[in-house]
Formats: structure tokens, C-alpha cells, sequence
């Protein structure tokens, strides 16, 4: 079901067809990173355009979803990419997700959520990191469960905005006047 | 009439010369009360904050990896717009009884920007009794109230550039501000909570923060 970009692969054991000779480096640096680009698109499986899913997916590698996926994503170690033409309707586990589609269902990820600029989501983000671009559809709510993290920072922010006791107005007062200022 | 309506009449202050971000167009203004709800949200562990004002990124981003916020995103802005536009503009009272599902007293902040300024009389005193009822005792809710009216349909997102500056990004809307509510309007509007701090900005802007009596 998962279309897998292999059609450069030979098949195991059968040598039939040889592979083609390697490009011959001749600019020298660029090669091996031509070269992981390939690797890293080979080992990137796709869902296509009119693949639907209902069910339960998981995986232990990196996925790319254009189709129509509904029930439960699970890539805990890895990462999602909902395609620009990707339509889930899903609860997603993932490592990281990157959103370009439409996901309706609550988002998890154990690194980063990515919402690109045509992007959208309908649901919860749970997520240490969550990065939501200008343009993007958000509705739903964010936990970035920062607890464990807050206590190995000092530099948080709390410290950030210190709100001495003296500044505070005195509650009496501003129920009794609702004190207008003037300023800035 | 009290120092609080006349301060809110004040409708010739000359326009205040924004200064520009250095990264991007959007005008920056100063805010007064943004550190002082700030200050009532990081006065809570894993405090829970309700954006009613469209999703933000780098808003998000501050309160949720700053200062450790739940945030609840939860355009208004665009159900408003729907309405308008599908002209169903007297039922939307109705719709903010059933919008937010959040249980009553669990939230610690709300982020309520500008919206009340574009609602009708009905659909706002909707609202805020909608808001003083998800807000916890002691929580805080920030709201920015016009005291002009504005010669175009437009809305403004907030983009919070620290604690004492945001930058005001304007985008098209469906309708534009209706009445300026007065100082005593407003108070009159969320009966439930009380005034904890106001402040008349050089830009016309008032901005209001409320507290929910513990």
C-alpha cells in the first residue's frame, strides 16, 4: 500500500538488470551529499495522491502522506511529513511531524511540530516544540509540557518577568476605582 | 461624569508615529498590561491560556516554550467573519454559549485582544459571560478596547515582540469596530470580574486587564 520510491533499487537477488555506474564525481564535495539526498529519499516511503487509508498505520521509518488517511498514525521514532495534498483524519504519533495538508485529530510528537504555511490542523498538539507558520490554520490547543525542562532552566522566563510586591497596585483600590492611567 | 468616561471620549490624541520592527513592516506599539498578565500567568504551575485572537506562531511559541501555557487557540475573529458573511449575525450569542469547551474555573488566562470592539451589544455581553465563567478565581483576562473608530474593515493580530512591545499586524475583515464602548460600559460588560489595571495608550488603544475576585 505504502509506495515505496524503489525503482532504482534492484530488486534483492537478482541481479538482472546492472546497476548504473555511479556519476563520476567530478566537482569532488558534492557528490556524497547527492549521494545522502538519494539515500534519504530512498528510505522515505510515500503514500500517494489516491492511496485512502482506514485503520491503524505504523512504521519504523519516515513517511510522507499525500493521500487520505484515517484511524491512528503511529512513527514513534520517525518522521511525518502530511503532504500539501495529505488529508488525515487521525490521532498521530511521531517524532517529528510536518504538516503542509490538513490533519483533523490530535498531534503528537516527542521532538517538533512543524505547521508549514498552507498547513492545518484541527486538533491538540502535544509537543516539545511546535513551529506554526504565517498563513497556517490552527484551532485546537498546544501543550509544549515544559516541566522537566523549566526545572533544568534557570534562564526560563519566569525570571523574565519579575513583578516586584511594591509595584503591584493594591487590590482594594483598583476594585474600589478601576484606576485609568495614562501613558505610553 | 467620572475620570474614567472622559479619559475614554478622548478621541483627538494626534496619532502616535508607530516605530517599525526592524524585521518586518508591522507597526510596534508599546503595551502597559501584557507584563502584568504575564506576571499573573507565571504565578501558576502549567498555567492554561485561551488565545481568542487567530494562531499566532511566535505567539505560541512564547507562551507555550516561555512560560510553560496550555494555550487553547480559539479564533473568534474567524466565527465572526462566518457569521457575517453566511448573515447570521443574531445567532451568534447563542453560538458563544456552546463554543468554548472548557470546564468552568479552569482557566488561568485570556487573551481577548480587540474582539469585543467588532461585536454587537447581545453577542458581547454573550461572551463575556462565557469568559468570567471558564476564567479560574484569581485568574486574568487582557482585553484592548478602541476609542476610535476606525475607518476600515479590519482586524489586527498581535504579535507579542517581548513583554512591553507588540507589533499589530492588520488583516482584511468582514466587518469593521461597531459602538466604542465606554470605560463604564465595559466594566458593566464583565460584571463578573473587576478592573485590576487600565491604560489609555498614546494610540488610542485602552488596554484593560481583569481579574477574576478569588
Amino acid at each position: 500500500m505504502w509506495k515505496r520510491d524503489e525503482s532504482v533499487r534492484p530488486a534483492s537477488g537478482q541481479p538482472a538488470a546492472p546497476p548504473a555506474p555511479p556519476a563520476p564525481a567530478t566537482a569532488g564535495a558534492p557528490a556524497p551529499r547527492a549521494e545522502a539526498s538519494q539515500n534519504r529519499e530512498r528510505d522515505n516511503v510515500n503514500i500517494g495522491k489516491s492511496v485512502v487509508i482506514k485503520g491503524e498505520l505504523n512504521g519504523s521509518e519516515d513517511l510522507t502522506i499525500e493521500g487520505h488517511v484515517e484511524g491512528t498514525i503511529q512513527l514513534r521514532d520517525h518522521v511525518l511529513t502530511i503532504g500539501a495534498n495529505g488529508r488525515i483524519k487521525a490521532q498521530v504519533f511521531a517524532k517529528s511531524v510536518i504538516v503542509l495538508g490538513e490533519v483533523t485529530g490530535n498531534v503528537t510528537a516527542s521532538d517538533k511540530v512543524d505547521i508549514r504555511d498552507a498547513g492545518s490542523v484541527d486538533g491538540d498538539i502535544i509537543a516539545p516544540r511546535v513551529a506554526i507558520a504565517e498563513g497556517a490554520h490552527f484551532r485546537g490547543s498546544v501543550d509544549m509540557q515544559r516541566k522537566g525542562a523549566a526545572a533544568a532552566s534557570p534562564s526560563a522566563p519566569k525570571a523574565a518577568t519579575p513583578q516586584p510586591a511594591a509595584q503591584q497596585p493594591a487590590p482594594q483600590k483598583q476594585e474600589q476605582n478601576a484606576p485609568q492611567r495614562v501613558g505610553a | 461624569m467620572g475620570l474614567l468616561d472622559r479619559l475614554a471620549t478622548r478621541k483627538t490624541e494626534p496619532d502616535v508615529q508607530p516605530r517599525l520592527s526592524p524585521s518586518a513592516d508591522d507597526p510596534v506599539f508599546a503595551t502597559k498590561a501584557l507584563r502584568k498578565f504575564l506576571s499573573c500567568l507565571t504565578s501558576r504551575e502549567s498555567p492554561v491560556l485561551v488565545d481568542l485572537g487567530p494562531v499566532v506562531g511566535s505567539n505560541v511559541s512564547f507562551f507555550g516554550e516561555q512560560l510553560g501555557c496550555k494555550i487553547f487557540v480559539e479564533d473568534l475573529f474567524a466565527d465572526l467573519d462566518r457569521h457575517v458573511r453566511a448573515g447570521t449575525l443574531e445567532a451568534l450569542p447563542a453560538f458563544f454559549k456552546k463554543r468554548f469547551p472548557q470546564e468552568a474555573g479552569s482557566v488561568d488566562g485570556i487573551l481577548c485582544w480587540d474582539l469585543i470592539d467588532y461585536l454587537d451589544r447581545a453577542a458581547a455581553q454573550e461572551l463575556a459571560g462565557e469568559l468570567t465563567r471558564v476564567l479560574r478565581p484569581d485568574g486574568a483576562l487582557l482585553g484592548f478596547f478602541g476609542t476610535a473608530q476606525a475607518r476600515e474593515a479590519r482586524y489586527t493580530k498581535f504579535i507579542i515582540a517581548d513583554e512591553v512591545n507588540l507589533k499589530h499586524r492588520s488583516y482584511e475583515a468582514a466587518r469593521g469596530r461597531q459602538a466604542i464602548l465606554l470605560n463604564r460600559d465595559i466594566i458593566k460588560l464583565f460584571a463578573g470580574l473587576r478592573v485590576s489595571d487600565s491604560f489609555l495608550l498614546q494610540n488610542n488603544l485602552r488596554e484593560i486587564l481583569f481579574r477574576k475576585p478569588a
